[in-house]
C-alpha cells in the first residue's frame, strides 16, 4: 500500500484503455474552482458567493491512491463532485490520461464518466429504495447498451466479488441490508462501469470500525484486481494514512499541503497539517493532549480572510500572511512535498522563511 | 442460508442465482402481490369492479327503464314491490337510475383525475427535475390557478366553455392539474438531491432513463395516492356543476344530479333522498381505501 517505487504502477500498462503510458498521471486537475451563489433568486443577482473550491490543483498517478483530508466544509466533497462533473466547475481544467475534458478537443464529460466512478458517504441515500440491489448495479451498464440479462449476470458476479452472495442478496432492497453491506453494493455499482478511477467520498466514514476495516481491505483487494486508481476523501486521518500513497490537505477550499503519505505524516510542514495530525487521539494516556491544537471554527468561506486563509487560526501568522496569499510550492529539502505557507517558502518575507 | 461467502464457493452459484432472479417479479409485481393480500383492498376492488360492471352493462342489469316516470308511484320507500330501492320524485326506479347514473358519475370521476395526473404529474416531474427557470415557469403558472377556489374555478371554466359533459371534464381537469403538479414537483425536487440520482448521472445514463428508473417510480406513489383521493371530489364537483346546469342535464341519470333533485323531497322521503349520496360515499370510500392499500403496498419496507 505504501510502496512508492515505480514498479507499483507497471501493471497498468496491460490496460488497453491506457493512452498516456505509465508515467502519464491518470488525472491532472488544474485550478479547479466552484463558487456557489447564495441569496440570489429569479432575476435577482446573488449578493454573495461561497468559495467552496477555490483554485485546487493536483494530479493522481496511475495505480495510486490520493487521499484528501480536511475539516468538514473545506470543499472535499465539492471537489469530488466537480471531478465527475456532477456539479459543473466554474473554472479549471481536468486532464484524464492525457486527454483534456471539455467541449474543445480531448474527451467529453460522458467519456470521462465512463472511466471515473464515485462512491458516496451515505450508503442508504445512494441506493434507490425501490430497486433491488442487482438492478441498481446493472443500471449503468444497461444505460450504455449492455443487454439486461448480461448486465444482471455481471452485477451478480460483482456482488460476489464484493463479498455478498448473489443468491442471497441480489433481489434484496437496500433497507434489507446493513450499512456495510450497502456500501459493498455501492462499490460494486461503481465497478460495474469498469472505471479506471474511483472517487471514494467518505466511503467508509459512516461505518463502524470493524466493518470499516473490512471495506478498506476489500477496496485494497479490488484495486489490485482491477488496476484501479483511487481518490480517497475522508476526515479520518488514520484511514487516509492506511490507504493512501499521497495525501492532499485542504483548508477552506484550497490545497495547503500535498505530499507522499509517509513524509507528510512523519514531517507535516504546514501549520494546519501539523495541527490536524496532532489532533489525533493518542494511544498512550501518558502523552495525553490537554490543549486543543486548533481553536475556533474555520472562517466563513463567503468572506475568507485576506492573504493566507489559515492565518486567523495560525500560530505562526505574521503581517505578510494577511497581505499576500501563499503559493503552493515544493519544499526546498523535500521536492515531493508541496506547501502553501509563507513560513516554509523561500524569500517570502516571513521571519521563519528558510534561507535560499 | 449457509454463509458461504468465499469467492470460490460463490463462483458456481451465479448461474443458479440468475435463474432464480428471472423468476422473481419486479417491483410492480411485488406491489400487486401485496395488494392482493390486503383484505380491505380486495373488498374495495371488488365493490368498485361491481359498480363499474353494473354501469357498463346497465341495460342488462337494470330492472326497469330509468326514464319511465309514474305519477302514481312517486317516492315509494325502499323495498317496494318491483322497486328495490324505491322511486324518485317522478316515480322513476331508483335502482335503475343509480345503475345508469354510475356511467356518467364514474366517467366524470375518473377521467379528469386521470388526465390531470398525466399532465400535472408530467409538468411537476419536469419542473422538479430540471429546477431553475423551468421550475419557476411551471410552478408560478400553477400558482395563478391556485389563486381561485377550486369549485369557483370549475364553475368559471365550464361557464365560459358552455354546458356539456366534455366541458365539465375539461374544467375539472384544469382544476386538478395544479395540486397534482405541486405534489409531483415537491417529491421530485426532494428525490433529485438523493445520492442515487447523482450516482445514476455519474454513469452517464441519459436523462429520460434516469427519470424512468430512479425518479418516476419514487414519485408515482405519492402522486397516485393523492390522485385517488381526488376521484371522490371529482364526482361531487361534477354533480355540483350539473346542479348549476353546467354539466349533465335532466333527465339524464347521474348520482350528483339525483342527489340535487331529490333534495326537495328530503322531508317527505329522507331515505330516498340520501340513497344517491350513499352511492357516492361508497364509491369514494372504496377509492380512498384502495389508495391507502396502494400506499402500503408501494412501501418497500413492509
Amino acid at each position: 500500500m505504501h510502496d512508492t517505487s515505480q514498479a507499483a504502477t507497471l501493471p497498468i500498462a496491460d490496460d488497453t484503455r491506457d493512452r498516456g503510458g505509465p508515467m502519464q498521471p491518470l488525472l491532472i486537475v488544474e485550478d479547479l474552482k466552484k463558487h456557489f451563489p447564495i441569496g440570489g433568486g429569479f432575476l435577482r443577482k446573488a449578493p454573495s458567493v461561497v468559495r467552496a473550491v477555490d483554485g485546487v490543483s493536483f494530479h493522481v498517478d496511475k495505480g495510486r491512491t490520493l487521499g484528501i483530508v480536511g475539516e468538514s466544509g473545506c470543499g472535499k466533497s465539492t471537489t469530488a463532485r466537480l471531478l465527475t462533473h456532477l456539479i459543473p466547475p466554474d473554472a479549471g481544467s481536468i486532464v484524464f490520461d492525457g486527454d483534456p475534458v471539455g467541449p474543445y478537443g480531448g474527451i467529453t464529460v460522458a467519456d470521462l464518466r465512463k472511466q471515473m466512478q464515485m462512491v458516496f458517504q451515505d450508503s442508504y441515500s445512494s441506493l434507490n429504495p425501490r430497486l433491488p440491489i442487482v438492478d441498481s448495479i446493472a443500471f449503468g451498464p444497461k444505460a450504455h447498451g449492455t443487454p439486461t440479462r448480461k448486465a444482471r449476470a455481471d452485477a451478480e458476479e460483482l456482488l460476489g466479488l464484493v463479498g455478498l452472495n448473489p443468491r442471497q442478496f441480489a433481489r434484496r432492497y437496500p433497507h434489507q441490508l446493513s450499512g456495510g453491506q450497502r456500501q459493498r453494493v455501492n462499490i460494486a455499482r461503481a465497478l460495474a462501469m469498469k472505471p479506471r478511477l474511483v472517487v471514494l467520498d467518505e466511503a467508509v466514514s459512516a461505518l463502524d470500525k470493524s466493518v470499516e476495516a473490512q471495506v478498506l481491505n476489500l477496496l485494497a483487494r479490488l484495486k489490485e484486481q482491477f488496476s484501479l486508481t483511487y481518490i480517497f476523501i475522508s476526515h479520518d486521518l488514520n484511514v487516509v494514512q492506511y490507504i493512501s500513497d499521497r495525501v492532499l490537505v485542504m483548508y477552506l477550499g484550497e490545497v495547503v499541503e500535498i505530499g507522499d503519505v509517509d513524509d507528510l505524516y512523519s514531517a507535516p510542514s504546514h501549520p494546519y497539517t501539523q495541527a490536524l495530525l496532532s489532533s489525533r487521539p493518542s494511544m498512550d494516556p501518558a502523552r495525553r493532549r490537554i490543549a486543543p491544537p486548533l481553536t475556533g471554527d474555520p472562517p466563513n468561506p463567503v468572506n475568507p480572510p485576506s492573504g493566507c486563509r489559515f492565518r486567523t487560526r495560525c500560530p505562526l501568522a505574521e503581517p505578510i500572511c494577511a497581505a499576500r496569499a501563499p503559493e503552493l510550492a515544493a519544499l526546498p529539502d523535500r521536492p515531493g512535498q508541496s506547501v502553501a505557507c509563507h513560513a516554509r517558502g523561500v524569500g517570502t518575507g516571513h521571519s521563519l522563511s528558510p534561507a535560499a | 442460508m449457509a454463509h458461504a461467502t468465499t469467492d470460490t464457493a460463490l463462483a458456481g452459484s451465479y448461474g443458479a442465482a440468475a435463474a432464480a432472479a428471472a423468476k422473481t417479479p419486479g417491483y410492480w409485481g411485488g406491489v400487486w402481490r401485496k395488494l392482493r393480500r390486503d383484505p380491505v383492498t380486495v373488498v374495495c376492488m371488488a365493490v368498485v369492479l361491481l359498480i363499474v360492471l353494473a354501469a357498463i352493462f346497465a341495460p342488462f342489469v337494470a330492472p326497469n327503464d330509468p326514464y319511465a316516470t309514474s305519477m302514481t308511484r312517486r317516492l315509494k320507500p325502499i323495498g317496494t314491490d318491483g322497486h328495490l330501492l324505491g322511486t324518485d320524485e317522478l316515480g322513476r326506479d331508483m335502482l335503475s337510475r343509480l345503475i345508469y347514473g354510475g356511467r356518467i358519475s364514474l366517467f366524470t370521476g375518473l377521467t379528469p383525475v386521470f388526465l390531470a395526473t398525466l399532465i400535472g404529474g408530467g409538468l411537476g416531474l419536469l419542473a422538479g427535475y430540471f429546477g431553475g427557470l423551468v421550475n419557476t415557469a411551471v410552478m408560478r403558472t400553477m400558482d395563478v390557478f391556485y389563486a381561485f377556489p377550486s369549485v369557483l374555478l370549475a364553475v368559471a371554466i365550464s361557464g365560459a366553455l358552455g354546458a356539456g359533459l366534455l366541458n365539465v371534464l375539461i374544467a375539472l381537469t384544469v382544476v386538478f392539474i395544479p395540486p397534482i403538479c405541486r405534489i409531483a414537483e415537491s417529491v421530485t425536487t426532494q428525490i433529485r438531491t438523493e445520492d442515487y440520482v447523482d450516482a445514476a448521472r455519474a454513469t452517464g445514463a441519459s436523462t429520460p432513463r434516469i427519470i424512468g428508473t430512479h425518479i418516476l417510480p419514487n414519485v408515482l406513489g405519492p402522486v397516485f395516492i393523492y390522485a385517488s383521493s381526488l376521484i371522490s371530489v371529482s364526482i361531487v364537483v361534477a354533480s355540483g356543476l350539473a346542479f348549476l346546469g353546467l354539466g349533465v342535464s335532466p333527465p339524464q341519470a347521474d348520482w350528483g344530479l339525483m342527489l340535487n333533485t331529490l333534495r326537495q323531497a328530503i322531508y317527505i322521503a329522507p331515505v330516498n333522498a340520501v340513497v344517491p349520496g350513499v352511492m357516492i360515499f361508497i364509491t369514494s370510500m372504496c377509492f380512498n381505501m384502495m389508495s391507502d392499500g396502494l400506499r402500503s403496498a408501494m412501501d418497500v419496507k413492509d
